[in-house]
């Protein structure tokens, strides 16, 4: 298992769970630090303590499952080997891919020149959400920028969440009327999916959040505030919130034939890698169409754990990936909405998972106290493995409105 | 659904004018559907990019966006954007007479 993330970690405890004890497992990683990555979004906030967010890698891996605290190099497909940075070689005759994504912020021009961690800020990162945490307390009003450079992301709604949480933030300080928040695109809308595009558009418009729309950034000047459009439109501010763009880990961008041209890796609904049947790729790592966000890495766990098994029995694996989502949506003032779907359907109206449910696309409190409870659902029962009653791989239809949605 | 014709064929496309299939496109009827987008002269560089999509849809069933398209044509997207100037990746998939590129959500 190469990554130790939320995918990684949820797969070999998976794993563990199914194979034999005579199969072993090993889970690579650089570092020990697990991040809880969607409490970075109320870090700026201070709505969340940095500090709480992160805990041991091998602390959340089940009981013989082997943690190795290295950098991986490279993978060798030829001979089904893990090279890694130290030197050594470790032979596999599974490997799940788990690597998650990286930041690429030197492929921006200008992002991290002057004015980076001052005027130009991202909270994709811990560093990052901590050091905007302190700009935006000491904001005095202006032209807040909130964007995303071009897709894939994760969590594509965060960057839009952000808005609706800096609304709430800026209201409760009584300054919101000397700030302009703009919310910057290189979608040709808020959001991809045509119903919840409705509704998020609707929400920016009631919180007077401004919306560009096919900006596609090319060059960040944060020394003047300014941020040039490949297409040479340009735009101003006094502060940027802005989500980088995302590539494949570096390991697999160094592996011969692993990934694609940003360095994900092309994978199939087996989630098995096209490259060859015995890899295997899970969670941000992989080139699926699905979001990037750890409720797709739950959801493929179960078909991977599932289809790892029956490979190594010499079965054909039978299962397959369709894209389940689901996304509680932060809007500020204590409250969420929460959308579900795949490759098929779209977000819609009704309940989740059933008529007794959460409310489905709708700002609700309930889903807010939803997206908070998930952070403690996370590390006992996502990471270690479990299986969540009603919330199952395949997407549940029991309680939604598909005509009626919009 | 909608109906287009170009050099005297109809096709189908969706709303947004991206051919429905993507085997009823030739090549004669790329200059006309760039005209219609406002690019008057297909160059080299503009072939170049439409056979690129062309191939990658034909081989992955979805065709690349922008820094893909870049990073794999060694095209810097700044060149993009001046041959394709209003999105490179949709506007020479419809050129190229392939489905909207996707994008991930």
């Amino acid at each position: 298992m190469i990554g130790g993330g939320t995918g990684g970690t949820l797969a070999a405890n998976r794993l563990r769970h199914r194979l034999s004890p005579a199969d072993e497992i090993v889970v690579f990683d650089a570092d020990d630090r697990h991040l809880y990555q969607p409490g970075l979004l109320f870090v700026p906030f201070g709505l969340a303590p940095p500090a709480r967010l992160v805990r041991s890698r091998a602390a959340q891996l089940r009981r013989g499952v082997e943690f190795r605290r290295t950098a991986v190099e490279q993978v060798d497909l030829d001979h089904d080997r893990v090279i890694t940075a130290d030197g050594g070689a470790l032979p596999y005759d599974v490997l799940v891919v788990a690597s998650g994504t990286r930041l690429a912020l030197e492929a921006t021009d200008g992002l991290t020149g002057p004015g980076w961690g001052k005027r130009v800020h991202t909270f994709y990162s811990l560093p990052g959400a901590t050091s905007l945490a302190g700009a935006l307390a000491a904001f005095e009003g202006g032209r807040l920028l909130v964007g995303m450079i071009d897709l894939p992301i994760k969590c594509p709604v965060a960057p839009l969440e952000f808005c609706f949480l800096a609304d709430w933030f800026f209201r409760r300080k009584k300054m919101r009327s000397s700030i302009q928040l703009t919310y910057l695109t290189s979608l040709d809308a808020a959001f991809t999916k045509e119903t919840c595009n409705r509704a998020l558009s609707g929400l920016l418009e009631r919180k007077g959040v401004e919306l560009v729309t096919e900006f596609a950034t090319g060059e960040v000047d944060g020394a003047q505030g300014r941020l040039t459009a490949y297409d040479d439109r340009e735009t101003d501010f006094d502060l940027a919130v802005l989500a980088p763009l995302h590539e494949g880990a570096s390991c697999v961008a160094r592996s011969p034939g692993l990934g694609d041209a940003l360095a994900f890796v092309p994978t199939q609904p087996t989630l098995q890698a096209k490259a060859k049947p015995n890899v295997f790729a899970i969670g941000d790592a992989t080139d699926l169409r699905a979001s990037k966000a750890g409720s797709v890495a739950h959801f493929e766990g179960e078909v991977l754990s599932h289809n790892v098994t029956r490979f190594l029995a010499g079965e054909e694996p039978d299962a397959r990936f369709d894209g389940h989502t689901n996304c509680f949506i932060e809007t500020g003032f204590d409250k969420a909405l929460l959308i579900d779907f795949n490759d098929e359907i779209e977000p819609t109206l009704g309940h989740f998972p059933s008529p007794v449910g959460l409310p489905l696309l709708k700002e609700s409190r309930l889903n807010h106290i939803g997206k908070l409870a998930f952070e403690q659902l996370y590390w006992r029962a996502i990471l270690p493995g479990r299986d969540i009653p009603f919330i199952g791989a395949s997407m549940p239809l029991a309680d939604k409105h598909l005509e009626k949605a919009e | 659904m909608a109906t287009m014709t170009y050099v005297g064929i109809e096709v189908s496309t969706d709303a947004e004018g991206f051919f429905a299939d993507p085997s009823k496109w030739t090549e004669a009827m790329a200059p006309q559907i760039a005209a219609a987008e406002g690019i008057a002269e297909l160059t080299d560089r503009h072939w170049q990019v439409i056979r690129f999509m062309r191939d990658e849809y034909e081989r992955k069933g979805d065709a690349p966006n922008v820094r893909a398209l870049s990073k794999t044509t060694g095209i810097p997207i700044k060149e993009l954007y001046q041959l394709f100037p209003k999105g490179p990746a949709k506007l020479a998939a419809k050129i190229a007479g392939v489905p909207k590129p996707h994008g991930c959500i």
